[in-house]
């Protein structure tokens, strides 16, 4: 590594103030920095720091995404093949996905990245590792036939309106994947919505039951209508345990949806990472979903349409809830800062999302919605459980000069 | 032993080159120094000129806005040279110390039966005032004020501090009329005595309130004990005085000399032969160090490795350390796939679970080098202060009232019962690479200055 070492510091000259390339020291730094963790010592304060960076923090929760890019890659040839009613190999499958998902990927990185490394020339900082995160989110919760012009729009959209013009990672108030996915859904609701799960939906000739619309938009169908009605107790058929949309086919993510959210096993898997090394607050995660269970609880109580009837454990499998639970709301810029406060934020919005899903069937995809909404909802909690502190402390010193 | 509270949050860094229960005498420094940037916001008046015979215990400065707090030669020889840095800032009086010592003598106080104007008189003249530090800022106290309580915490917890049963060896007799002179100084909060569980050292001490803690560091911090025991409210003041210290004490008030000695720890991963040494106060650094004579690839730490300062083999042990570190330097760059953020990093320490380290044993100890280990940037990760910030106090929120400059904030979320010293862990936790100690610093400072 001497070798590599020794070409950067050949070209460092280049990239300094007053070389050639300066205006291109921030990819020369970003690039350095990537490859060797600089010897920078520390200076006053203590002398020996943790050996966890931004970077090391930031690659777990990429590699935590994984099994759900990996999974969500196959899934989205099996349901197309399964849709045509075809029997295709498990290569064709992941052939026809990974062609459909890597130009996401690849539009998401180069458009988000480029947009950072203006930024951070502009500003004269340097890149922070946010968007490595980001850029992998945003494909996952995308349909995955979404042009990859509207995708390119939307992460520009993201990544200067919800977070560079607020000072850039750490600054930023909205999840930047969850904004880039509000922008396509209210920018183009006509493509955004409806039946376009499943790669070619519309364009070619589906077998019966198959429609290329989620769960969710099935069940967005029995809202407003006679539980006993006919339309209803055929769309709940695909619910119980035979149906399309099963229990275990929610929960290994069988089904049709965004690139990377049906699989809740292997997003439980990266879940599993994120906790084990501490990267993920548990206190988010957990309290999601206890909230997201009493709604779904709750809704069961009453009853009133075919998609209230719907188990909690059932519902918690379905659309983007597990993605949205394990790497969205635990996203620590934009979810509650304080430890009691995760507990609150996470409940509601496992609470909201559930909520919204059944109670606005336009807006079949309630996590989204109700993770933005905490999000916004955050300072608040957390202003509220300072206040507490410091009323504490008031009390605290009233009675001694009592 | 009344109570004992067990602290939680916190971490121990296990740092290798612990300093072994021995003590050795430290040669004689040829040169003792009183740096009065040790004494943060002391604006000295130098009174000693070069050439000058000094006794131990004679004057060499004082300080300007406070002229009744003396600070005194350790030892008798001639003053050699008044250091100064930018601006003419004193760094450093330099006394050439004769080969045995004269002190200069004060008159001996029976602490138990004096009353509150002589002790405090007894400390002010001889020299052991400046020892005392008060909170809120942190800063050496004034002797206009009068402490609701004063604080002593009998054990250091900090990574390769030295052993309570090591520094206190001997020194009881001291260590008790130093705590009666200080109960004469205190209000009615009276004093206060943290000691480690278990320990049995301070065994008969009277005169304190003693409480034991258990956990791990920071829970030796006084901040953290005064915190446990009574919280520190606005407009309080209360002082803190280090154990060592107070023995002094105690012994300027019994023989009549000032005689401030330190049992020093010496320590760190490398250290040839990690120990503890007997000095006297603002010896030379190269006396504890074993043979080591100095390299571009070891850090020379006055402190402990979270707290302390920069210096070198010809530098002075700090006024208020009780601990001299060698660390190896992380100035190399690390290849992310061996040494660095993607590695496995057998060999890093760290409180996150980031690195495969915290399935190790726990009796396995680790090498950290000075590297900053990544770049800084915003916060991003939450909660990580918190673990280990001992406090009813938002850390996170209070760093981020101080960076705004909203002294409001400050004051409602907690600002008066910190020092910079509570931040450490934080410091070293941080993901971020954020100073934190630094801002709290900044943040003491404005405050101090706001209020007057």
């Amino acid at each position: 590594m001497k070798a590599l070492e020794k070409l950067l510091d050949s070209i460092r000259p280049n990239f300094e103030e007053g070389g050639k390339l300066s205006r291109f020291w921030v990819v020369y730094d970003s690039l350095e920095t990537f490859a060797f963790t600089p010897g920078h010592t520390t200076k006053n304060g203590v002398h020996i720091r943790d050996g966890i960076d931004m970077k090391r923090t930031m690659f777990l929760v990429i590699v935590a995404l994984i099994p759900a890019l990996l999974f969500g890659t196959w899934n989205q040839g099996h349901q197309y093949y399964t849709a045509l009613g075809e029997t295709a190999s498990f290569m064709d499958k992941v052939l026809l996905g990974a062609g459909k998902v890597l130009p996401l990927v690849i539009v998401s990185y180069g458009v988000g990245l480029g947009i950072e490394f203006l930024f951070a020339g502009m500003r004269k900082h340097s890149i922070n590792e946010g968007y490595l995160v980001s850029g992998m989110l945003i494909p996952l919760i995308m349909p995955v036939d979404v042009p990859l012009w509207m995708l390119a729009i939307a992460v520009a959209f993201a990544v200067v309106i919800a977070k560079e013009v607020f000072g850039g990672t750490g600054m930023n108030i909205l999840n930047v994947a969850l904004t880039a996915r509000a922008f396509l859904f209210f920018a183009y609701p006509k493509q955004m919505s409806g039946e376009i799960w499943i790669h070619n939906a519309g364009k070619d000739t589906f077998v019966d039951g198959y429609t290329g619309a989620t769960a969710l938009g099935e069940l967005a169908n029995t809202v407003g209508k006679d539980v006993a009605s006919p339309e209803v107790t055929s769309i709940m058929s695909q619910f119980s345990a035979e149906g399309v949309y099963s229990f275990m086919n929610s929960f290994l993510g069988l089904i049709p949806g965004s690139v990377g959210e049906t699989s809740a096993l292997a997003i439980l898997i990266g879940a599993a990472l994120l906790l084990w090394t501490g990267v993920a607050s548990w206190r988010v995660m957990a309290s999601f979903l206890v909230g997201g269970l009493v709604m779904g609880g709750l809704f069961n109580l009453l009853g009133l349409n075919g998609f209230m009837t719907i188990a909690p454990w059932h519902q918690v499998v379905m659309g983007g809830f597990m993605f949205g639970m394990v790497f969205m709301s635990t996203d620590p810029v934009t979810a509650s800062r304080t430890e009691t406060g995760k507990l609150i934020y996470g409940f509601f919005g496992g609470f909201f999302s559930i909520m919204i899903r059944v109670f606005n069937p336009a807006y079949p995809e309630g996590v989204m919605m109700a993770i933005l909404f905490m999000n916004v909802m955050a300072p608040l909690i957390d202003h509220y459980v300072l206040a507490a502190n410091i009323k504490r402390r008031e009390k605290r010193a009233q009675l001694a000069t009592a | 032993m009344s109570r004992t509270i067990r602290i939680r949050k916190g971490a121990d860094i296990r740092l290798k080159g612990r300093a072994s229960s021995e003590v050795a005498q430290a040669a004689r420094s040829s040169v003792y120094a009183v740096q009065p940037p040790h004494f943060h916001g002391v604006t000295p008046k130098v009174t000693a000129k070069p050439g000058d015979r000094v006794e131990a215990g004679s004057p060499l400065f004082y300080d300007k806005y406070n002229d009744q707090i003396h600070y005194l030669s350790p030892v008798s020889g001639t003053v050699k040279e008044v250091v100064r840095g930018a601006k003419r800032r004193v760094l450093a009086v330099e006394v050439e110390a004769d080969a045995t010592d004269t002190f200069r003598s004060f008159p001996t106080v029976n602490p138990q039966q004096a009353d509150r104007a002589t002790v405090l008189n007894a400390l002010l003249e001889g020299g052991m005032f400046p020892f005392i530090e008060q909170r809120p800022f942190a800063v050496p106290a004034s002797p206009k004020d009068t402490p609701r309580s004063i604080h002593i915490s009998g054990f250091s917890s900090a990574p390769l501090a030295p052993e309570t049963a090591v520094v206190m060896a001997g020194r009881m007799e001291e260590f008790q009329a130093g705590i009666d002179a200080l109960a004469k100084l205190a209000g009615p909060g009276g004093v206060h005595l943290g000691v480690r569980s278990g320990d049995a050292t301070f065994n008969g001490v009277s005169g304190a309130q003693v409480t034991a803690f258990d956990g791990p560091h920071p829970a030796g911090n006084v901040g953290v004990q005064i915190h446990a025991v009574a919280p520190i409210n606005r407009g309080e003041v209360v002082w803190t005085v280090h154990m060592e210290d107070v023995a002094n004490m105690g012994r300027l008030l019994l023989t009549g000399n000032y005689r401030p000695d330190r049992i020093i720890a010496a320590a760190g991963s490398e250290h040839p032969a990690p120990q503890h040494f007997a000095v006297r106060l603002g010896a030379q650094v190269s006396t504890v160090l074993a043979g080591f004579t100095g390299s571009a690839d070891v850090r020379v730490v006055s402190g402990d490795p979270l707290t302390g300062q920069t210096t070198d083999v010809n530098g002075y042990i700090g006024d208020l350390h009780h601990q001299v570190t060698l660390l190896p330097e992380g100035n190399k760059p690390k290849f992310l796939l061996s040494t660095g953020w993607l590695g496995l990093g057998l060999d890093k320490f760290s409180l996150s679970r980031a690195f495969p380290t915290w399935l190790l044993p726990k009796s396995k100890e680790f090498t950290l080098d000075t590297c900053n280990n990544g770049e800084e940037r915003a916060f991003v990760v939450s909660g990580q202060y918190d673990a280990v910030f001992p406090f009813d106090i938002y850390p996170e929120h209070l760093l981020k009232s101080i960076m705004v400059n909203d002294i409001d904030a400050m004051e409602k979320l907690g600002i008066y019962e910190v020092a910079p010293e509570d931040f450490a862990l934080c410091e070293y936790a941080c993901t971020s690479k954020i100073a934190t100690q630094q801002v709290v610093r900044d943040g003491l400072d404005m405050l101090q200055k706001e209020l007057g």
